[in-house]
């Protein structure tokens, strides 16, 4: 069994409003040192080594589904788990 | 004229669709459900707006593998008209049917308003009953409606007059203020504005009627030529 934990983020381009309202709402509770947020997503998938090697069958599941490339780009940590 | 109007769990404007077509269009419409697998019997595609299974993961990205979808994308790869609004349109560009992405309004703010648009191509099956840069009035309602594509394919949409609805004030941050685009092919058309909600006095516009009668006028050309 592996754990492939995935995170997916805004490109640099794109806004963030939602980071940003965070990222303010810091500031109002007085941590003005903060310079900035960003919100994203983050996953936790348990699987089993599939047909293909399990780095390429994570990277496809990003690509066709946890994130959408026009917007925003991703990373991921595969770990095998003790049985 | 046989119009499908796909259901997903969390649509909410397929009734509103439907009516609109049946009772002020009196054109036929089904709402079909998003295990779907043939089209083959309808003439028009509209996927209706909502929030198809929750907007879980990103508006649009659940729907975009629902069974109805690979049906969809065979109807339009026929050249067939196949229309999205609001949560349809983030369903065809999640599926590929249309560049760019709808991403969150740039005020972080749900907005629903009427919003006034000018329609730059009328040049499309959607858009033929139209005057040349005319203005309409119509209801908008949504979270994720801030357009978004990179340079290249503005610039690409740009040359093939794809841009087919604009805002006049820019409500949510779209790129060059984008309301509704087509595919190059011109069988494929996403907006976020509601013509739906704007077909009959009573809801405040009738500027939404246009699109429908412009499918119908193409159709009865096509099937009586």
């Amino acid at each position: 069994m592996y754990l492939a934990k995935v995170y997916v983020t805004y490109k640099e381009s794109i806004l963030d409003p939602k980071g940003e309202a965070v990222h303010d709402a810091l500031h109002r509770l007085g941590y003005t040192n903060v310079d900035s947020v960003e919100l994203g997503k983050y996953f936790e998938i348990k699987l089993i080594a599939g047909k293909q090697p399990v780095e390429a069958e994570v990277d496809e599941m990003c690509d066709r589904l946890l994130a959408n490339v026009n917007m925003e780009s991703y990373r991921y940590e595969i770990t095998e788990m003790e049985a | 004229m046989k119009f499908a109007v796909p259901v997903f769990p969390g649509s909410n404007c397929d009734h509103d669709m439907v009516n609109a077509l049946r009772d002020i269009l009196k054109a036929d419409a089904d709402l079909v459900p998003a295990t779907t697998t043939d089209l083959t019997a309808y003439d028009a595609v509209i996927l209706p707006g909502g929030f198809s299974y929750g907007d879980y993961l990103r508006s649009g990205a659940i729907a975009r593998f629902a069974p109805v979808m690979t049906a969809v994308q065979a109807f339009a790869a026929t050249g067939k008209p196949v229309m999205g609004i609001c949560n349809g349109f983030q369903i065809l560009t999640e599926a590929g049917l249309l560049p760019g992405a709808l991403q969150a309004n740039r005020s972080a703010q749900f907005i629903c308003e009427t919003s006034d648009l000018i329609v730059r191509n009328v040049e499309t099956q959607f858009t033929s009953d139209y005057a040349a840069e005319a203005h309409l009035q119509l209801p908008i309602a949504h979270g994720e409606g801030n357009y978004y594509c990179d340079e290249a394919t503005l610039a690409e949409l740009r040359a093939n007059h794809q841009i087919v609805f604009e805002y006049v004030d820019n409500p949510n941050g779209s790129v060059a203020n984008i309301a509704g685009i087509i595919n190059r092919q011109g069988n494929v058309l996403g907006m976020m504005p509601h013509p739906e909600r704007a077909v009959e006095a009573i809801l405040g516009s009738t500027d939404g009627l246009g699109i429908f009668k412009s499918l119908l006028a193409r159709h009865e050309e096509a099937t009586h030529a």
